[in-house]
């Protein structure tokens, strides 16, 4: 377990900035107490500093995990959002876009969102920007990429594709060992 | 002499005869029974004296066929005359003479060969095999004697049907209408070997049951089409539980009754010889004839000084019962002695065949996202039918049917809920973790603790989840994740490390890895595969866990200083002595009330050894009584850390647990 670099966290903060923008800020000044992001195993966790400090009394061999998984750090140097941070991203999400019942499973296991599942979405979404997927009843499903903008998806036929998948809830059951 | 028999009993009763011998005549034919049966085992004593062997070859007695006679008209008579005025059907009427013919062959002598073919006659189309094999046999003049105390095994069967039914004779109306059913009902329930525990009392609850389920049959059908609501569920689960409530009362009343009646009006039942038992060895019995001698055990040990064979003692029949439910169940015989060391023997046959029943599955709420009430309305739309689990809890919900995979719904995904025996909500519900503590779990995949103990502390503190298996760690991350648990640190260790790892904790939960006897139902293959190695094994690993966890904690802590240990074993070595051995071990602990207003208070002795007197205050809890898994709940609380450190110089050189420690720590600085 080591904090991140200023490499690491630079590209951490922009892949994050892609789906809450200037929330990041309420993820590091918290009210309650105040939070870090550590690197263990490639991977990065998002934990309470008292926690964190507590934690080093394990072994970096006997620790498996500490407070929320963010995602990890391929070996190209790039970071990959985990499912598993969805809970801090919906918080804080900038883009939202809420998807049908009917449309609710086909996502979870694993497509892209098409056009006619779509029940809401934020106005002003560009294209290519990180969403957060909901269900009508606001439960967080899962994020991905905007394929096009609320603009041009009104013009885009029922089974055009409006959002990227790129994780949802359904990898917790698909993905377990794959994930940690 | 079998066909003569049944064509006798088959013949209806006259009309006269019933209103003659109406109303009154229970108690009277009930003092006469007895008188006979008593009579008959003293004859039946003598002719043990004279001539064992005589047995096969003995004819027929001519006066006591006489009585026989006069007794088959009487005896069904009173329960139909009750229960069903004049619509009586024919049918029925075949099924409850037979039935109540029997008693009356109890009283004869009860080993010759001229009992079988009635008895046989008296299970009906059902047993005919059986029934053609006796006349064979007779004619081949080779008695096999297990055969022949088979045939006893059935008649007995049939009989105590046909005394549950005289008993309800006693009864007000409602009890009547059940007992007059259990005539037929004792032949299907031939037909079922693997319903063990329908012997009369419990043939009486059944058709009770039967019998309410009818009255509420419209209801529920109203219920069902009406749209569920959760106010709606309310209502259904107060009505079920007072239909449950109902059924309990009518059971009690029932078993009452029954064992008034049974008692010493029946003939003698026979142990299998040894020989018999070496045939068996080879070639096993019918499950349902091994069942039939299972009860009839069962009944000789209920009232062991008037029905027992002279000749052998309790031991005997205790190993027989042992041996028939070993094979009928499946355990292997070290396990079943651990069991039936447990419980009584009725009690041990409800606990064995509650094994064989699947728990309800049961969720628990995560208050982290999601409030009960919520996440019951939208699985109700999903088609998942469900109630609370009990008063005790106010997270849990048990699933009866769903159309949809409990586990896969997007609720579950979502982390709404985890799927989590009702069990293992109590080790945590006794810990009661508080805001802002640190709390250990010691052995935490697959995660449904620690997640409810980060759900109860809100987020807020930490929890530390240890596991020593790493592929079940995956397990654990996942679903702390899932649920949202932020304040859960991961590690993997072994336990006993533990207070050299961290230490200080306000509370620590150790769920020991056990034998697994609770969880049978959920994993049969306990039954066969746990030997005595592997108590010795898990019992010194609790210990030295138990150890472990109780220097892990902080007795100086001011909200804490807390430890619960669980198991979901319900052996005696797993539980009470692992808990004396923590008490004698370390003086600066006291065992404390668990908080759990149920359960049952653990053994404070126990075969020969004494507990200290505080092990009442630990939670035994069982599949049969509390439909959940078994399990068992102690909680401490560490007065002092002071005594630690003196106790643990004397515990060090001594313990077993000593030179594992050591051995582990060279190899932890090793990494």
């Amino acid at each position: 377990m080591r904090p991140l670099t200023d490499d690491e966290t630079k590209v951490l903060f922009e892949k994050l900035a892609k789906y809450i923008a200037r929330n990041i800020i309420h993820l590091i000044d918290r009210p309650d107490e105040p939070y870090c992001f550590r690197l263990q195993k490639d991977r990065v966790y998002y934990v309470s500093e008292s926690n964190m400090r507590r934690a080093t009394a394990i072994g970096r061999k006997n620790l498996v995990s500490l407070g929320i998984c963010f995602g990890k750090f391929t070996k190209t140097g790039k970071f990959r959002l985990h499912i598993t941070a969805l809970q801090y991203l919906a918080q804080y999400a900038k883009y939202k876009v809420w998807i049908k019942p009917n449309g609710e499973m086909p996502f979870l296991y694993g497509n892209h969102v098409v056009k006619a599942h779509i029940g809401r979405v934020t106005e002003d979404i560009p294209e290519h920007q990180g969403v957060v997927i909901y269900n009508m009843a606001d439960v967080p499903l899962g994020f991905g990429v905007s394929a096009r903008s609320t603009v041009d998806m009104r013009k885009v036929d029922p089974t055009g594709i409006a959002v990227f998948h790129q994780a949802d809830n359904g990898e917790y059951l698909r993905e377990e060992d794959a994930l940690f | 002499m079998g066909r003569r028999a049944k064509n006798k009993q088959d013949v209806p009763l006259p009309f006269e005869l019933e209103n003659k011998i109406e109303g009154k005549v229970t108690k009277k034919l009930n003092d006469r029974l007895k008188h006979e049966a008593i009579r008959a085992h003293k004859q039946r004593e003598a002719a043990l004296k004279q001539n064992k062997d005589s047995r096969r070859m003995q004819p027929p007695a001519s006066p006591k066929d006489n009585e026989r006679k006069r007794k088959r008209n009487t005896a069904p008579k009173p329960n139909k005359k009750i229960t069903k005025p004049k619509v009586e059907s024919e049918d029925e009427e075949e099924e409850d003479t037979p039935a109540a013919a029997t008693i009356l062959d109890e009283d004869a002598p009860v080993d010759g060969w001229d009992n079988a073919p009635i008895v046989s006659d008296s299970d009906g189309g059902i047993d005919s095999d059986s029934e053609l094999e006796s006349d064979e046999e007779a004619e081949s003049a080779d008695d096999n004697n297990a055969d022949s105390s088979e045939e006893e095994f059935a008649s007995a069967e049939d009989g105590s049907a046909a005394e549950a039914e005289i008993a309800s004779v006693n009864e007000d109306s409602e009890s009547d209408v059940s007992g007059s059913d259990s005539g037929s009902e004792s032949e299907t329930v031939t037909q079922k070997p693997l319903s063990l525990l329908s012997d009369e009392s419990d043939e009486a609850e059944s058709d009770d049951g039967i019998e309410s389920y009818d009255e509420f049959d419209t209801d529920a059908e109203e219920d069902d089409d009406e749209a569920v609501t959760f106010r709606d569920m309310e209502k259904r689960s107060r009505k079920i539980d007072a239909r449950r409530q109902m059924e309990a009362e009518m059971a009690e009343l029932e078993l009452e009754t029954g064992e008034a009646v049974v008692e010493g009006e029946r003939e003698l039942f026979e142990l299998p010889s040894e020989e018999q038992v070496e045939l068996e060895k080879e070639a096993p019995l019918d499950l349902s004839q091994v069942q039939l001698r299972i009860q009839e055990i069962i009944r000789v040990l209920g009232n062991f000084a008037e029905l027992r064979d002279e000749t052998k003692s309790r031991n005997q029949y205790m190993s027989q019962l042992k041996r028939d439910m070993c094979y009928y169940y499946g355990y292997n015989e070290f396990l079943m002695d651990k069991l039936m060391d447990l419980f009584a023997v009725g009690e041990a046959i409800e606990f064995f065949e509650a094994n064989e029943v699947a728990r309800p599955v049961t969720i628990r709420t995560n208050t982290l996202k999601a409030r009960r009430r919520d996440l019951a309305q939208s699985l109700i739309n999903r088609g998942v039918n469900l109630d609370p689990i009990g008063k005790w809890t106010k997270v849990g919900l048990t699933i009866f049917d769903s159309q949809v995979p409990i586990g896969a719904t997007p609720e579950y995904m979502a982390g709404h809920y985890m799927i989590q025996a009702a069990s293992s909500f109590l080790p945590v519900v006794a810990l009661a973790p508080q805001e802002n503590e640190k709390v250990l779990d010691m052995s935490a995949a697959p995660g449904g603790k620690t997640t409810y103990c980060a759900a109860l502390m809100k987020n807020t503190g930490m929890v530390v989840a240890n596991d020593a298996n790493r592929e079940r760690e995956k397990a654990l991350v996942a679903n702390v994740h899932r649920l949202g648990a932020s304040n859960v640190v991961v590690c993997n260790y072994d336990g006993r490390e533990f207070p050299k790892v961290m230490g200080g904790f306000d509370r620590v939960l150790l769920d020991a890895p056990c034998s697994g006897t609770g969880v049978i139902s959920k994993d049969a293959s306990v039954k066969v595969n746990k030997g005595p190695e592997d108590f010795i094994m898990l019992t010194r690993l609790q210990k030295e866990l138990i150890l472990s966890a109780i220097d892990s904690v902080n007795a100086d802590s001011g909200t804490g200083g807390y430890i619960v240990y669980s198991t979901c074993s319900v052996t005696v070595d797993e539980d009470e002595a692992v808990v004396n051995y923590a008490l004698r071990k370390r003086p600066n602990i006291k065992l404390v009330d668990t908080g759990l207003d149920f359960g049952r208070p653990g053994f404070t002795s126990f075969r020969g050894h004494s507990f200290h007197s505080s092990l009442a205050l630990t939670r035994r809890f069982y599949p049969h009584t509390h439909n959940m898994d078994g399990f068992f709940v102690a909680k401490f609380q560490k007065l002092s850390n002071k005594v630690q450190v003196s106790e643990e110089q004397v515990v060090i050189p001594t313990g077993s647990g000593a030179t594992t420690k050591q051995r582990k720590k060279k190899k932890g600085s090793h990494h």
